[in-house]
């Protein structure tokens, strides 16, 4: 399976995503700066966490002008798988291939902390080694996570079960105590209507490794494996 | 032409003094230069020879200090000291005060302080990998507490969060004698391999001198002068002195740098920080006995019409100079522009020894690189030694009503809540090796791609350094190493941020000599040197010095990360040991302080030999596996400790500690050093008990782990841990709320 990784200025999880998708894969993924025209022929395209820009303009905003965007979306949009982690999540959200926006935490508090999701569905190609409302444990580390959409917006995503992970408690249920950053519906990550883009607050990558304290990230990496290989 | 032609300002003595210089330093001036200067000059001697650039009160005093040992690759006086970790690696750190530009403007005093320090470690070619910070507020119920708290800690995590560093640990203390002047103390520690360490020195004649990084801006100017002078009521005038920070600039700034030094294309790089241009090139000139010929006009400029005096004491922050070798510039402005940041040639090294500065057809400085660094003034200031205080007895010490609301009291208290309303704005996960996060002993980073880890901590306790300097300061090094003990971490090296009032005053000056001697004891027995570090006087507020505070940061190696040791209790059935000596001793214990409102007395005495016995012993039962939970004993006592390693775990525990002859408050709430508390299997305790009398030092069992999550003493003074964590978790974020005073 190959995999690239876009490397904007700023970015600073690329190495931590490498490392996951290294260890899960067998396979070093590409790192793709954000001047190049194209992103190499791969299975699965990552945009990785950080501050690309700083994130001066809007988090995520001057990222869709890098000149690899526009292959990145059309790949997209031809099918091919695109996880966008965090900063890479905001960048997905400004380039249109997905819904909404993520807003300034509502605590207004940059959080780091470990949290609990629900996995909404197991039958992408990211999921695929999650159980159905699995509650995972893996952390987050953002400023600007509050997801908001419209009710239209958010009608249609929870109508065509494109919400991908939802902030819960221990035990699974999607409570407000448990939704870290004010998003709407307790969202944390959500599909593309095809369901080849995935775009998700929380790091899967950061807790991949029991070393680190947890591993529940790590099924993603080795479902894409399973899923793309 | 000559140097001063175009700029005909008169020296007024009014204009010597505004610079912070004194009628003896403006002869020496004098007398180097053989004429007057003219006010590029003498803004560069002065910027040069200020308190924060030339340590000119502290130096006869430093060198003190023990700095070499076998693991010390370099000792102070590079940006940053550098210890071996093996495998042909190296780990680069340092820790710098921030203090005066925190306190005028929090959020970018403190971003600075954190960009600062880590560009101290990128520039000797290490790639950051942790960031902590030593903070001291005032009291909690001061008007600006709650803001210069709020705008610290979103500084440090803006600037630490964006550049993708994390920052794992730190320390807090709320006390009023910071009221008008807190310290922001950032370390950073960085790993590199041992062949590629770059350092601050220039070599060769002709060789070009390079600008990188952000444009020079009129931010800054006089940032050292500041941080040298004390404060008073109209301090915050000096807002336009403090830096704005540029993260996200920085972190290309760091890519870059290690990008073109994986490259053999640079012979020396010192980044710009305090003292901006001037003090990068007179640093890098004077450690490769070679001159500096600057063309101001090739320096990247964000304002417009800048002087030469502006440019050449700017302190615009994400800025590095380099003496690259002939024939690499291409390749250096290929990676910089790659990166968007200016690159520019701005001179040429020569063999003058000469600080040489044009601007336009205008000669504006020639300064002998020499006597900028090296002739500056050097005081052996007055100094009187501290007046000792008297040990308190236990007994002459109230024993609390209750020991269970005391014990909840505490630990609500500023001084020993939770941090983690903190540490959770801190980004303390990224680059994937934090293997121990905040709210242990140490912080722990794995070295990437292997199973080693650096255990980094950062201690001192004002309160004992302000009523004893020497056993203070003796203290503040011993409880780094045993913090660093406590993880199983062979401690390594320490770096040091000596935050004191002014060193005008000889009271002050015999509390830096008590410190300095205190910490060097210290630093000999545990074979624990120093190998950088930072000098802050003038912490002051209209005449009132702060407590003494030498912040200590410290590191330990850790062969193989799977052996760390954390303070959860693990098991239930664990016997628990208290490793090390009983005193009782109460004297400026929080217990004191907080609880019976008392702040006099001698600070408990660090015994040095049986420190370095009981954490040798410690350390190998924890490498053995044998501990299963460690904790230090430290402010707040055995009490305190057992409640965090509860909290930590859930697990209740039942302490007895029922034979003694101390009072009973003394063996829960004494500060005696050198302790620590750990579990370990019921069949292991006896063992532990033996092998620890072989080797004569005190264990002995004080209690067992129990299921249910309630934490007794001889079976009474019950505490359930929910209400525990509570109050414990509870305090600073309701302080920060505005719901407690």
């Amino acid at each position: 399976m190959k995999s690239s990784v876009i490397v904007f200025p700023g970015s600073n999880c690329d190495r931590d995503v490498a490392v996951s998708l290294e260890k899960s894969t067998g396979t070093p993924p590409s790192m793709v700066w954000h001047g190049e025209a194209q992103v190499p022929d791969c299975d699965l395209i990552v945009l990785p966490g950080g501050f690309c820009f700083g994130d001066y303009l809007r988090c995520g905003a001057m990222a869709t002008h890098s000149p690899v965007m526009k292959d990145v979306v059309s790949k997209a949009e031809a099918g091919v798988p695109v996880l966008g982690i965090c900063n890479g999540f905001q960048v997905l959200t400004e380039a249109g291939l997905l819904p909404g926006v993520l807003m300034r935490n509502a605590s207004l508090k940059y959080i780091c902390r470990d949290v609990f999701l629900r996995v909404e569905r197991n039958d992408r190609v990211f999921t695929g080694q999650y159980r159905e409302n699995q509650v995972i444990r893996i952390p987050i580390a953002h400023h600007d996570g509050n997801y908001y959409a419209d009710d239209d917006t958010l009608g249609e995503l929870e109508d065509n079960d494109r919400v991908a992970f939802r902030y819960c408690d221990a035990e699974g249920d999607v409570t407000p105590d448990a939704n870290p950053n004010g998003s709407a519906h307790n969202i944390a990550g959500i599909y593309n209507a095809r369901g080849n883009v995935l775009g998700l607050m929380p790091h899967p990558e950061r807790l991949a490794d029991v070393a680190l304290g947890g591993s529940d990230g790590k099924a993603m990496f080795d479902g894409l494996l399973e899923a793309l290989q | 032409m000559s140097a001063g032609n175009a700029q005909i300002a008169d020296i007024t003595p009014q204009i010597v003094s505004e610079h912070g210089l004194s009628a003896d330093e403006y002869e020496r001036i004098l007398e180097i230069l053989g004429r007057e200067p003219n006010i590029t000059e003498l803004g560069i001697f002065s910027v040069m020879w200020s308190e924060h650039c030339s340590y000119k009160s502290s130096r006869v005093w430093l060198k003190n200090f023990p700095t070499t040992g076998p693991q010390v690759i370099c000792g102070p006086g590079e940006n940053a000291g550098i210890v071996d970790i093996g495998d042909g690696q190296a780990a680069v750190f340092k820790m710098e005060s921030h203090n005066h530009p925190s306190y005028i403007e929090p959020y970018q005093g403190a971003a600075t302080g954190v960009g600062g320090i880590m560009r101290d470690v990128f520039t000797m070619g290490a790639r950051p990998v942790a960031n902590l910070n030593a903070l001291r507020f005032g009291s909690p119920d001061h008007e600006k507490t709650r803001h210069l708290v709020s705008g610290v800690v979103a500084g440090i995590g803006g600037y630490g969060n964006c550049i993708g560093v994390p920052t794992i640990g730190g320390e807090v203390n709320f006390d009023p004698c910071y009221n008008g002047n807190i310290l922001v103390n950032a370390m950073c520690v960085g790993l590199v391999d041992k062949d590629r360490i770059f350092y601050a020195a220039a070599s060769g004649v002709g060789n070009p001198v390079v600008y990188v990084g952000s444009k020079t801006g009129r931010d800054g100017i006089h940032g050292a002068t500041m941080a040298s002078a004390e404060f008073d009521d109209d301090s915050e005038e000096k807002r336009p002195t403090v830096q704005v920070g540029d993260p996200f600039t920085e972190k290309l700034l760091l890519e870059a740098c290690l990008e073109l030094m994986a490259e053999d294309a640079i012979i020396g790089i010192q980044d710009m920080g305090a003292a901006g241009l001037t003090s990068s090139s007179v640093e890098m000139g004077d450690k490769g006995g070679v001159g500096f010929e600057l063309d101001l006009d090739h320096v990247p400029c964000r304002e417009e019409a800048m002087t030469a005096y502006e440019m050449m004491l700017s302190e615009s922050q994400e800025r590095m100079l380099m003496v690259l070798r002939p024939g690499h510039e291409d390749q250096a402005t290929e990676i910089f522009e790659k990166w968007g940041l200016d690159i520019a040639v701005v001179g040429h090294t020569t063999d003058t020894g000469r600080l040489v500065v044009k601007h336009g057809s205008n000669l504006m400085a020639d300064i002998p690189i020499g006597a900028l660094a090296n002739d500056g003034p050097v005081y052996n200031r007055p100094w009187t030694p501290t007046e000792p205080q008297a040990m308190i007895a236990p007994e002459d010490v109230p024993a609390p009503l209750s020991y269970a609301d005391t014990l909840s009291a505490m630990m609500a208290s500023p001084d020993l809540c939770s941090r983690r309303w903190i540490w959770e704005q801190y980004d303390h996960m990224v680059m994937g090796d934090t293997v121990m996060r905040p709210g242990g002993d140490a912080g722990v980073v794995r070295v990437h791609g292997s199973n080693k880890g650096l255990a980094i901590t950062t201690d001192v306790t004002p309160r004992y350094c302000f009523a004893d300097p020497v056993e203070g300061g003796k203290q503040a090094v011993a409880e780094a190493w045993r913090n660093l003990t406590a993880v199983g971490a062979e401690p390594l090296a320490i770096t040091d941020c000596m935050n004191f009032g002014s060193p005008e005053r000889p009271e002050i000056m015999g509390q830096f000599a008590g410190c300095v001697d205190g910490m060097s004891q210290a630093c000999l027995a545990l074979d624990f040197p120093v190998v950088s570090g930072n000098v802050s006087f003038y912490n002051e507020n209209n005449g009132q010095g702060i407590h003494p505070t030498p912040a200590v940061g410290g590191i330990g190696l850790m062969s193989d990360i799977d052996q760390m040791a954390t303070i959860a209790l693990k098991d239930v059935g664990d016997a628990l040991i208290l490793v090390g000596d009983e005193r009782g001793h109460l004297g400026q214990s929080l217990y004191q302080r907080d609880i019976v409102g008392r702040t006099e007395g001698a600070p408990p005495p660090v015994d040095l030999a049986s420190e370095r016995r009981n954490g040798d012993f410690l350390r190998a039962l924890v490498t053995q596996g044998t501990a299963k939970a460690v904790h230090d004993c430290s402010d707040g006592g055995l009490y305190v400790a057992i409640a965090e390693m509860a909290l930590a775990s859930n697990l209740g525990a039942d302490v007895t500690i029922a034979e003694s002859s101390l009072p009973r408050h003394a063996r829960l709430f004494g500060e005696d050093q050198g302790r620590y508390v750990i579990a370990v299997a019921p069949d292991a305790a006896a063992s532990v008990e033996q092998n620890a009398a072989d080797a004569g030092i005190t264990a002995v069992r004080i209690g067992v782990t129990v299921e249910q999550p309630v934490l007794t003493v001889d079976g009474a003074d019950a505490v359930r841990l929910d209400d525990l964590r509570n109050v414990h978790e509870g305090w600073l974020p309701k302080f920060m709320d505005g719901a407690t005073t």
